[in-house]
């Protein structure tokens, strides 16, 4: 087992659970971070105000960290330009999927809906592959 | 405003967890999906979020309604079908290629990464392409 850190993972992701309940119980929502920001530029969006608030918390942290502790935010591998592919792909297929690592992988599967089990191992699936492909090229 | 304000701190939490269990660092993200050199904290990041958010959701659902909103959106009632699992291999290829989800990297451009950066404007531009292609009616 290579760079484990269970306890530092199981404390964050105790924090991310709070989150999710947080905002089910104020707005009666799940918290899937790819449709927040789909929709914040969407034009029929009527609650783009709420969205925004929440993506902003987001920002805010993640400047903070960079200013604080900025080896928190680490370093992709590779350079801008697998950035721009990985993101298309990423954008295009959060959307026709339904969701991504927090509403499917988070809220969907907090839920037991077997969509979202079915989602999860699909996207793990496509990332072990993808990984190993890198690997075997590079 | 009570609303937004909980909103944004929901967020800031939620990032707080990100960065704390190391989500934000792509060769954590990596090592997960890394099977010969398996790291597996990603595996109990879900199960910490999952295990609090299962328990809590129930809980929560048993209001009449959110503080907030008017009612708990319904969950939305979609199959299991060719959409659902194109859509998420395709994600995982990107998210294996650059080891960002949508959230992580959100965070992670608001720390002036400019990789994640990059990846967020082209994630954008991956959603306006979906919508081009799928109107809704």
């Amino acid at each position: 087992m290579h760079n484990f850190t269970p306890v530092p993972a199981l404390m964050g992701g105790l924090l991310i659970g709070l989150a999710a309940s947080l905002v089910l119980l104020t707005h009666g929502r799940r918290v899937g971070i790819s449709g927040l920001w789909a929709g914040l530029f969407h034009p029929r969006a009527h609650d783009r105000t709420v969205r925004a608030y929440f993506l902003a918390g987001l920002v805010v942290v993640g400047f903070v960290s960079f200013i604080f502790a900025p080896h928190l935010l680490g370093q992709a591998q590779g350079g801008l330009g697998r950035m721009l592919v990985a993101g298309v792909l990423v954008g295009y297929g959060t959307q026709l999927g339904g969701g991504c690592t927090s509403g499917h992988g988070v809220c969907g599967i907090s839920r037991f809906e077997l969509r979202s089990v079915v989602a999860a191992l699909t996207f793990i699936l496509a990332g072990v592959l993808t990984v190993l492909a890198l690997r075997a090229l590079s | 405003m009570k609303g937004n304000l909980a909103a944004w701190a929901a967020g800031a939490l939620f990032a707080l967890g990100l960065v704390i269990s190391g989500m934000t660092r792509p060769e954590k993200v990596i090592g997960f999906l890394d099977v010969r050199q398996w790291d597996a904290s990603l595996a109990f990041v879900m199960a910490g979020a999952i295990g609090v958010h299962a328990v809590l959701l129930r809980l929560i659902s048993r209001r009449s309604a959110p503080v907030f909103a008017p009612a708990f959106k319904p969950a939305p009632a979609k199959s299991i079908g060719g959409r659902l699992l194109a859509g998420s291999a395709i994600f995982g290829v990107g998210w294996g290629l650059a080891g960002y989800c949508p959230g992580p990297a959100i965070v992670a451009a608001g720390g002036l990464n400019v990789k994640a950066v990059v990846f967020v404007a082209s994630m954008t531009v991956g959603m306006y392409v979906y919508r081009k292609l799928h109107p809704k009616p």
